[in-house]
């Protein structure tokens, strides 16, 4: 199960005649359906996201910036940010280690751990923190209490964000072209060298596509950490939670604030994703 | 040795980060027999979320299939100006925390923003109720319909339906008639992962329910909320109940799944 | 002797690849391992390469039993079929390669890239990836690149393979005038007989995984050890249960020359060729003559003629079916 997105100039932009080469006028039909499309995506997406961001601008930047920088939203912001670019590294290590074991290795169940690793997307988020706080929680059966402390938030990160680097370099490893490694080695390089010279530059690109993405949704992630983090402001509260409470609190100026900070690092992280993509392909 | 070291490592994260606490919920819920769980699945809260979440997820689907089909012809089929930024924009959801979906509709349907008041004043409530939850559903789901057929589109390529043109189908039974059996598996796929993700949506629906027990209360909102007041039981079956979903969701996309 | 292949034998699970193989490549020679697909040339070429371990038998290079060895410390290029091109790496960063393996100084490398790049033309490419480069470009840095690390021995799969007509005929003519100026043992694969014989010369034949002659390329062509070199070097047809080279054969008008009486069916004029068809015996053969000899012959369909042998053809007699 793929949550994973297509890039925004990939190969979704599909059909024959894209760009302005053609001034055609919209047939009757792509008109009707473009104009329902785009009503759609307006209503339910872009407006209430221009709200936000209005609404956080409304009172001019000086409101704004008091808004992110009291002590607890700059708290949860600084250990969100903390907190995924672990989480990234981790992802960044860790996926392909998975990823080249899935493709590379054989051992039995090996089809079982690869249907698996898609579990965090299927999973419901809250059951995902509800999963781990009864491994690593107070009734720890092995002993090992993360509940209410950033390593249980990293954790919780951690789950949610698996499938992301596995299954973007999962294809790239797949479609690597084996004869590239063994005119290496003819060539005098061991496996080592083979590997940091020949595969690593032709995965990278796929590795840190995956791990913006893994970046993107710790940063946005709430569901999983309300349980194991405990919520505790200054210590384990995250930026999500965060934005919970002020809006439960009726501070919707403040977490418009802190939404508008989320979303920009969001479409930063993608994208410097999509200038990755470009600079992956431009030596296809 | 190097190959045995790195599977060990894999598979050692692997279990304790994913495997080993799935199996352990999963374990707790059942320690007790079957009993407990149905006893718990069957209290009249957890039924009314069940269907609360069956209600908002079925109207999320329908409305993001119609609107994943008609947006993929759309893309695939049609050119018109500003077609990547329309491609680009379906994706946005992804990247968009679900608490701020939440906040982003309660500031535009809220019962003190404008569209929100003046749909109060026809009588129709959005936040804190089933529209505000379908909407915050929709808008989390939003891509992944589209997602799943754009491709299968792509490589169908438009000989069959300018064949079907030729052979004096109208566009609809075109439609009928060659496009939707061309897409139906793809088409089964996005339906499959944008119903497992209308069924665990927790945080967008989270804000816009007011989650009030017996009412707006999802299954997800149920879990958590029967957590935090000490019952774990009904938690746990309630989570064991959505991960079973989810694995189930898991094998049906496996299968769906378009081969390459 | 350059290598040595001794009783190599190979299988993929329970199908035998190589059967008892052995071969003996002169240092200097450019030798071709020619046979039909699947038989077993290209898995030979990646057993002397160390891409592939063999089951029983040995490999030595230059006189070291090489069996044991890896790919990296053979010492040998290896060019493959599809190039197997750096993608990441520029044309100078992959015939660099494996000079920086061998953590050669800076300026050496430089200076044998560009010397390389300038033997196969693709000096003002230097700073293009492969992807920017056409088959043959792509190719020839292939080719470069494995020459950089001065190997012992250079092997190439299916060189051509993947190129079209008119380029695959200009690289032919190439890599034999490459090889006379650097006089690198070589050996490559090729199902094509044109051009094992045109380029190669020695030409090892394999079929079933075995091997079934080896020679020059005249050795082979004139003096097939079996019916299925003769067949698969060249044309051939069969008159009086002997397999012949069509070319090889005369037409007499008459029947006084002792020759085997024919019915002309059919005469195909290919150019400079003529290609006769005849009925021998009931059976359909062939005869290749030139246009001058069709031409005084004045033959046409229904001609009753006879074929016979020239002297000094070589004929194979084919077991009685």
């Amino acid at each position: 199960m793929t949550t994973v997105m297509t890039p925004v100039s990939g190969p979704g932009a599909p059909g024959p005649e894209t760009g302005s080469s053609r001034r055609a006028p919209l047939r009757p039909g792509t008109a009707l359906g473009l104009g329902s499309a785009v009503l759609y995506l307006s209503l339910i997406v872009l407006i209430p996201l221009a709200a936000v961001v209005w609404r956080s601008t409304e009172d001019g930047p000086n409101a704004f910036w008091q808004a992110i920088t009291t002590p607890d939203a700059w708290a949860a912001l600084k250990l969100t940010v903390g907190a995924s670019l672990i989480v990234a590294v981790v992802n960044l290590v860790m996926g392909t280690l998975i990823a080249w074991v899935l493709v590379r290795d054989r051992f039995p169940g090996k089809a079982v751990v690869d249907t698996i690793i898609d579990l965090p997307f299927a999973l419901p988020t809250i059951v995902a923190g509800l999963v781990l706080l009864a491994l690593y929680g107070p009734e720890s059966p092995i002993g090992i209490n993360f509940a209410y402390t950033r390593i249980g938030v990293v954790l919780a990160l951690l789950f949610v964000t698996l499938p992301f680097v596995v299954r973007t370099v999962q294809p790239v490893l797949l479609e690597l072209d084996r004869d590239m490694e063994e005119a290496a080695a003819s060539l005098g390089a061991r496996p080592l060298a083979i590997f940091r010279r020949i595969i690593l530059p032709n995965l990278m690109p796929a590795m840190l596509s995956g791990t913006a993405l893994a970046f993107t949704r710790a940063i946005a992630e709430f569901g999983s950490t309300v349980l194991i983090s405990g919520n505790l402001p200054f210590k384990t509260q995250v930026a999500a939670v965060n934005l919970f409470g002020q809006i439960e609190s009726d501070n919707l100026t403040g977490a418009a604030a802190i939404s508008t900070v989320l979303l920009v690092v969001a479409l930063v992280a993608l994208v410097s994703l999509d200038l990755l993509q470009r600079w992956g392909s431009r030596r296809g | 040795m190097a190959k045995l070291g790195l599977r060990t490592l894999a598979l050692v994260y692997l279990l304790f980060l994913l495997i080993l606490p799935v199996i352990l919920i999963i374990w707790r819920t059942f320690g007790d027999g079957l009993g407990p769980f149905f006893e718990a699945l069957t209290s009249p809260s957890a039924v009314h979320a069940f269907q609360v979440t069956l209600v908002v997820a079925i109207w999320a689907v329908v409305a993001n299939t119609i609107f994943g089909v008609g947006v993929s012809l759309l893309l695939v089929r049609h050119s018109f100006p500003g077609k990547r930024v329309l491609n680009a924009l379906i994706d946005l959801p992804m990247a968009v925390s679900p608490v701020v979906v939440g906040l982003a509709l309660i500031l535009v349907y809220g019962r003190f923003a404008p569209a929100g008041g003046l749909l109060e004043s026809w009588g129709i409530q959005v936040i804190f109720s089933t529209p505000g939850m379908v909407l915050a559903t929709v808008f989390v789901s939003l891509p992944l319909v589209v997602r799943a057929i754009v491709p299968v589109l792509e490589e169908l390529g438009e000989e069959q339906e300018q064949a079907a043109h030729t052979l004096g189908a109208s566009p609809l039974q075109t439609f009928g008639r060659i496009t939707l059996p061309g897409i139906r598996w793809a088409l089964g796929y996005g339906i499959v992962l944008c119903l497992a993700r209308s069924l665990g949506e927790y945080g967008a629906v989270a804000v816009v329910s007011g989650r009030l027990v017996d009412q707006t209360q999802t299954l997800t909102l149920f879990v958590e909320e029967r957590f935090q007041n000490f019952d774990q039981p009904a938690a746990f079956a309630a989570a064991t109940a959505l991960a079973l979903i989810a694995v189930v969701t898991l094998l049906l996309t496996k299968l769906l799944r378009p081969k390459d | 002797m350059a290598i040595e292949v001794r009783d190599v034998n190979k299988s993929f699970g329970a199908t035998p690849v190589l059967r008892d193989v052995s071969i003996d490549v002169e240092s200097g020679s450019l030798t071709a391992l020619l046979g039909p697909s699947g038989g077993g040339k290209s898995t030979l070429l990646r057993v002397i390469a160390g891409l592939e371990e063999p089951d029983t038998g040995t490999v030595c290079i230059s006189g070291v039993d090489a069996t044991r060895l890896s790919p990296q410390r053979r010492n040998v290029g290896f060019v493959f079929q599809h190039y197997a091109a750096f993608k990441h790496l520029t044309v100078f960063r992959n015939v660099a390669f494996g000079l920086e393996i061998r953590k050669r100084p800076k300026d050496e490398i430089r200076k044998r890239v560009m010397e390389l790049l300038e033997l196969v033309h693709l000096e003002k490419m230097a700073d293009r990836y492969p992807s920017q480069l056409s088959g043959g470009q792509r190719q020839r840095m292939a080719l470069a690149r494995a020459l950089a690390v001065e190997p012992e021995v250079l092997l190439l799969d299916e060189p051509f393979g993947a190129l079209d007509a008119q380029v695959r005929k200009e690289l032919r003519a190439w890599l034999r005038r490459l090889h006379d100026e650097v006089h690198v043992t070589t050996v490559f694969v090729t199902h094509d007989q044109e051009e094992a014989i045109e380029v190669a010369d020695r030409i090892v034949v394999l079929a079933n995984g075995g091997v079934e002659q080896v020679g020059s390329p005249a050795e082979v062509y004139d003096n097939p050890a079996n019916p299925f070199v003769m067949r698969f070097l060249g044309p051939v047809t069969e008159i009086g249960g002997n397999l012949v080279r069509p070319h090889d054969l005369e037409i007499n008008t008459t029947q006084d020359g002792g020759g085997t009486p024919a019915t002309v069916t059919r005469v195909v004029r290919l150019g400079f060729e003529v290609r006769v068809e005849v009925e021998v015996e009931g059976r359909e053969a062939w005869v290749q003559v030139t246009r001058d000899i069709a031409d005084r012959l004045q033959l046409a369909a229904g001609d009753t003629i006879s074929v016979r042998p020239k002297s000094g053809a070589r004929s194979l007699a084919l077991s009685a079916v």
